[in-house]
């Protein structure tokens, strides 16, 4: 196989790259990876695996797709994490929530938190599975037509400051 | 309490203490560690804060700790106040990280009078919570740093995602923040070539194998960590109770090498021990890297009933002040290479040749 970049040398670099959920096969010489940024030498840093190295027509540059995103609280950008390997703030995990899922569920166990819990977060926690729980019932009186169990779970919610949906 | 006293105490993970593991583990598991990473909410993590909000963290999270009672009573340090051998030295007592070793302004540590629990402020997270006894106590260590944790999270409120757990700045510790890792002495399996293909079979199933001072060093001593790699998508109990099952099983074997090398293979260990013994007893010169595998030699003769008139314990004290912050501490001055060689000859030589061979 040729590699995609400059069609010459045998692709010896093969890359599955995610960007926004999307999967993409990258097939490269090792000239054109390191080119684009690559450690092909070594073993690769999880921000190479998470944020690619950009797609074909951009390589080289850092503005790529999922590099050029950035957090609204702190301002890091993708390529920024790219280089460090450390995310910016707490709110970093949303903004690259769709490059750092499937990676987390690969290099974990699992992709959900099922360990210990902040006391303060566990009333939260309780708080809000109990409103998932009067919004169902909600739906569930409204489509079988029960209206004065509907108007009781309409005003529980309303009482813990929600909107029923 | 100040740092210089720590100086006359053999430092949590090297003192004497339950081994945990019933008679014939007695030694092979020297120490056991566990760290928790945690960060402020809404707060950018250490490396991307700058040095003025690192200061800012630092100075609202250490009056924090100051006045938690399980932290009492406590030494408080902060790195730009610390020389290069006190920092040398804390992170030869694994109470600050090879990273945090390189920081300055805004980053420190608190550390509990007895070295067991520690928090290490704006090292890569803004808090890395530790606990560390000798022996093999994994269960303990989780209760202890469990009600630090739950202790500190009621004046602070952390970064916590319902699906992500802790959040932190690098996203192989989110989850549970949970690292836990076991200190192994393994000159067993060194001397029959098995070390090798069992590091390879702990990484396969997603262990961590590391030298003595942690990440990017390799064995000295023939000291080894092991550690878990993930920490998302299982409860705490759940990695630790799996690390204690892997870390029996090499234990074990590094047991059983022990008493197939003495089956059959005793003058090549005699030779090994002795050997070692003669060097520590003779050599005017001797460096860091020597000594420490030189004292691994000697610490196995102890454990295999070769060596009279010296003690594990003994041998633990000589491993720990032959590193060089613990020898410059000791010495109370900063020594030049050259001499720190012939200072650690000496003070090794003069407690090795109280003792006999067999």
């Amino acid at each position: 196989m040729h590699c995609e970049h400059c069609q010459q040398h045998e692709a010896t670099i093969h890359l599955t790259q995610m960007i926004d959920g999307q999967s993409r096969e990258l097939h490269l010489c090792e000239d054109c990876a390191e080119a684009s940024g690559l450690n092909v030498q070594g073993v690769m840093s999880i921000p190479e695996i998470l944020f690619g190295m950009g797609t074909p027509g951009e390589a080289g540059s850092d503005e790529g797709k999922s590099s050029g995103k950035s957090c609204p609280q702190c301002h890091m950008r993708g390529c920024d994490f790219k280089k460090t390997g450390r995310l910016g703030c707490p709110s970093c995990y949303e903004t690259f929530s769709a490059e750092l899922g499937p990676l987390l569920a690969a290099m974990h166990k699992g992709g959900r938190h099922t360990g210990k819990v902040p006391e303060s977060r566990c009333q939260g926690l309780e708080k809000e599975a109990r409103l998932a729980q009067f919004q169902k019932q909600l739906q569930e009186a409204i489509r079988t037509e029960h209206y004065e169990e509907a108007a009781r779970l309409r005003d529980q919610i309303r009482e813990a400051g929600h909107d029923p949906q | 309490m100040i740092l210089n006293d720590l100086i006359h105490n053999p430092g949590a993970w090297l003192a004497s203490g339950p081994n945990g593991g019933g008679d014939s583990l007695s030694g092979i598991i020297v120490s056991s560690r566990i760290r928790l990473a945690r960060n402020l909410e809404g707060v950018a993590f250490p490396g991307w804060a700058g040095e003025d909000e690192c200061t800012r963290i630092h100075a609202r999270v250490a009056g924090i700790l100051h006045s938690l009672p399980s932290l009492t009573p406590c030494l408080e340090l902060e790195l730009e106040t610390l020389s290069p051998i006190d920092r040398e030295f804390l992170r030869e007592r694994h109470l600050i990280s090879n990273d945090l070793a390189q920081k300055s302004r805004g980053s420190g540590v608190v550390i509990r009078q007895d070295e067991v629990l520690s928090v290490m402020v704006n090292e890569e997270d803004h808090l890395r919570l530790q606990a560390l006894r000798p022996g093999f106590q994994l269960p303990e260590l989780w209760a202890e740093i469990s009600a630090l944790d739950t202790e500190l999270e009621q004046s602070l409120r952390y970064a916590f995602s319902p699906d992500l757990g802790y959040l932190t700045a690098c996203p192989t510790n989110v989850g549970t923040g949970l690292r836990a890792s076991v200190m192994i002495h393994a000159p067993g399996l060194r001397l029959i070539n098995e070390i090798e293909p069992i590091i390879k079979g702990l990484t396969k199933i997603g262990l961590a194998v590391r030298g003595l001072q942690g990440e990017g060093t390799e064995a000295s001593g023939n000291m080894y960590q092991i550690s878990n790699q993930t920490t998302l998508g299982e409860t705490e109990p759940v990695i630790i109770e799996r690390l204690i099952q892997i870390v029996g099983e090499v234990a074990h074997h590094e047991a059983n090498a022990r008493t197939r090398l003495i089956e059959h293979r005793e003058a090549t260990v005699a030779d090994y021990v002795g050997r070692a013994y003669g060097v520590l007893s003779h050599a005017r010169v001797l460096t860091s890297q020597e000594a420490l595998d030189m004292l691994s030699a000697l610490r196995l003769g102890c454990e295999l009933g070769m060596i009279t008139g010296l003690d594990r314990d003994s041998v633990n004290r000589l491993t720990l002040f032959s590193l060089p912050g613990h020898l410059q501490k000791s010495e109370g001055r900063a020594i030049p290479p050259d001499e720190r060689d012939q200072a650690r000859a000496r003070m090794i030589r003069e407690i090795v040749s109280r003792a006999t061979v067999k």
